[in-house]
């Protein structure tokens, strides 16, 4: 009963705490403001750099959070051999892309921050797609490895802007742009093909790894192995995809990125992946891999999942006394349905199914 | 069922000729009439026409799955779309144009008049100069003639409008062509039948430059 009086977005927010709590990740509790300053030292990390902010009564500048993980990375101590698994729920204050305007979004994640090893990015990459599970059936984890992407451009260039170009068009899945780029600066074409690699693998593991075989041998390659074969083990296996197009913020993310998407909903719904060096730029020695789920996508999703707003909508006028309406509404309540007497059919109430007693008599 | 967004006009047309060939067709889309929504259930492609500035925010917002958007909308709006082929069709030029009197290296605070605000900023700023930027959204030739701006940033395919105002191209900033871009999204649930018609889509480039 109780379930029936949540909102789409609040049965999400409710499973996402269930699952990951199973897994041992402990509630994170933050206030709404943080110091302004951390967000100017690291406003490339952010989704968009405008941020509210204003005086405290000492004269300090704070802001309305725009992020949660550098909170939390800020907060946490290093703790050599012990690792930090917290989720959290929190509003986030930030520009939206689409109106321009700033807007307060729900936001679901997990950081796990510590000696980060093999095992972790597993289960974190696993919980990114059980979350996906909880909020819709037909979705897609695409994973790369940023580490390999800018090793391999390391080995063809040293200019700083051409690294960056590469990245750009290798983002967009652009190999017409990039043979130019290529072109242009004396490329060789071998090193246009390795990159080209990076372009063409998307999609099931195992044939992403046999067109990644073409590449010189690397560690980050041989722990992109090692972590497919681990995946095999998650009920998400199918669900979780290679696509080395996917690139990120180099001066933050290394290693394992990852997206998450929903078929018929624009734009990623999770974003998650490891920040090490966030957390060196943050004097911390521990390494970190996390994820957001972007709770404001889901409005696109809210409408189409909600079903009616009552399940019945009891009309009555004036030849139906009071006492004959609160026994109709008594009878359905007691059934467990839920009711809206009217005497007009509101405007935008969607009902299960319309009685109306002045038909009844 | 793939939904894709054409451009409307003449870069359109051509482009719809190449889906044609390419195995894709959709003969109602040919009668003459003002329908903007046409479909082919056998070959699941749904065309729909839009302004050609609006196709990228077609693609990008999910409404179409891929589309066909000239490199100057896409550079200029910069959406968060695949790009994955040159058509090499709508062949044009961005560039600098002025007065032929007119030295624009030699001018402090440069004027520049264009419709493509963000391309000649990026472009300037890379030049490492400062401007004084005047959005326009047509006719931005007369600018420079009556003494709104030095010079014009705008797209150029014969030079005949430049010529006819007593204007010359300076510099050529970027090549401009037609591109097939794709939904981020839709890439993922739609990858095989994407990467087909890419393919198909490809061999009709090579075949357009093997036949000029």
């Amino acid at each position: 009963m109780l379930e029936r009086l949540l909102t789409y977005e609040e049965k999400v927010i409710l499973d996402l705490r269930k699952l990951y709590e199973t897994y041992g990740y402990q509630p994170y509790r933050m206030s709404k403001f943080e110091e302004y300053e951390l967000y100017i030292r690291h406003k490339e990390f952010l989704a968009s750099e405008n941020v509210i902010s204003f005086s405290d009564t000492n004269g300090k500048v704070l802001a309305l959070k725009p992020d949660v993980t550098l909170s939390i990375i800020k907060g946490g101590v290093d703790n050599p051999g012990i690792k930090q698994k917290v989720y959290y729920n929190e509003n986030v204050y930030r520009v939206s892309s689409s109106t321009h305007r700033y807007k307060e979004i729900m936001q679901a994640g997990l950081e796990c921050i510590g000696d980060v090893d093999l095992y972790d990015i597993y289960e974190v990459i696993h919980l990114a797609a059980a979350s996906m599970a909880r909020v819709g059936e037909d979705f897609v984890i695409c994973l790369s490895h940023l580490d390999t992407i800018t090793e391999t451009i390391a080995s063809i260039t040293s200019d700083e802007d051409l690294k960056e170009k590469i990245l750009y068009y290798l983002s967009r899945k652009n190999t017409h742009d990039l043979k130019r780029l290529c072109d242009e600066n004396g490329i060789p074409e071998r090193g246009y093909e390795s990159l080209r690699t990076f372009i063409q693998a998307y999609g099931k593991r195992d044939s992403v790894l046999e067109k990644l075989g073409a590449l010189p041998a690397t560690e980050g390659l041989e722990e992109i192995r090692k972590l497919s074969e681990l995946i095999k083990s998650s009920p998400y296996s199918d669900r979780i995809q290679f696509d080395f197009s996917l690139t990120g913020n180099t001066q933050y993310y290394n290693g394992f990125v990852f997206k998450g998407m929903l078929n018929g909903v624009y734009g990623d719904v999770l974003s998650g992946g490891q920040y090490d060096r966030m957390m060196e730029k943050m004097q911390r020695r521990a390494g970190a891999i996390g994820f957001a789920v972007y709770m404001d996508v889901l409005e696109q999703l809210a409408e189409r999942k909600q079903g009616f707003d009552v399940d019945v909508l009891l009309l009555y006028g004036e030849g139906q006394s009071p006492k004959m309406v609160a026994e109709k509404v008594r009878e359905l309540t007691d059934k467990g349905l839920s009711c809206s007497a009217q005497k007009n059919v509101p405007e935008k109430l969607r009902a299960g199914e319309i009685i109306d007693l002045r038909k009844e008599g | 069922m793939l939904n894709i967004a054409l451009p409307k006009g003449r870069l359109g047309e051509k482009v719809y000729d190449m889906f044609e060939a390419a195995g894709y067709e959709c003969p109602s889309i040919r009668e003459k009439n003002r329908k903007l929504i046409f479909e082919n259930t056998e070959k699941q492609v749904r065309y729909f026409w839009v302004k050609p500035s609006d196709v990228a925010i077609y693609v990008e917002r999910g409404a179409a799955d891929i589309g066909v958007a000239g490199k100057d909308i896409l550079l200029e709006y910069s959406p968060d779309v695949y790009e994955l082929l040159d058509l090499d069709i709508g062949k044009c030029r961005m560039c600098v144009a002025a007065p032929k009197a007119c030295d624009p290296d030699g001018i402090n605070n440069l004027r520049v008049a264009s419709k493509f605000v963000n391309i000649a900023s990026d472009y300037y700023t890379s030049m490492g100069r400062d401007i004084d930027i005047i959005k326009l959204n047509g006719s931005v030739e007369l600018a420079p003639i009556l003494g709104l701006s030095d010079v014009i940033v705008d797209i150029v395919e014969t030079g005949t409008t430049l010529k006819e105002n007593d204007l010359e191209v300076k510099t050529t900033i970027l090549p401009i062509s037609a591109r097939l871009i794709a939904n981020r999204s839709s890439f993922r649930f739609h990858t095989r039948e994407i990467d087909t018609l890419t393919e198909k889509m490809r061999e009709q480039v090579e075949k357009n430059d093997q036949n000029p």
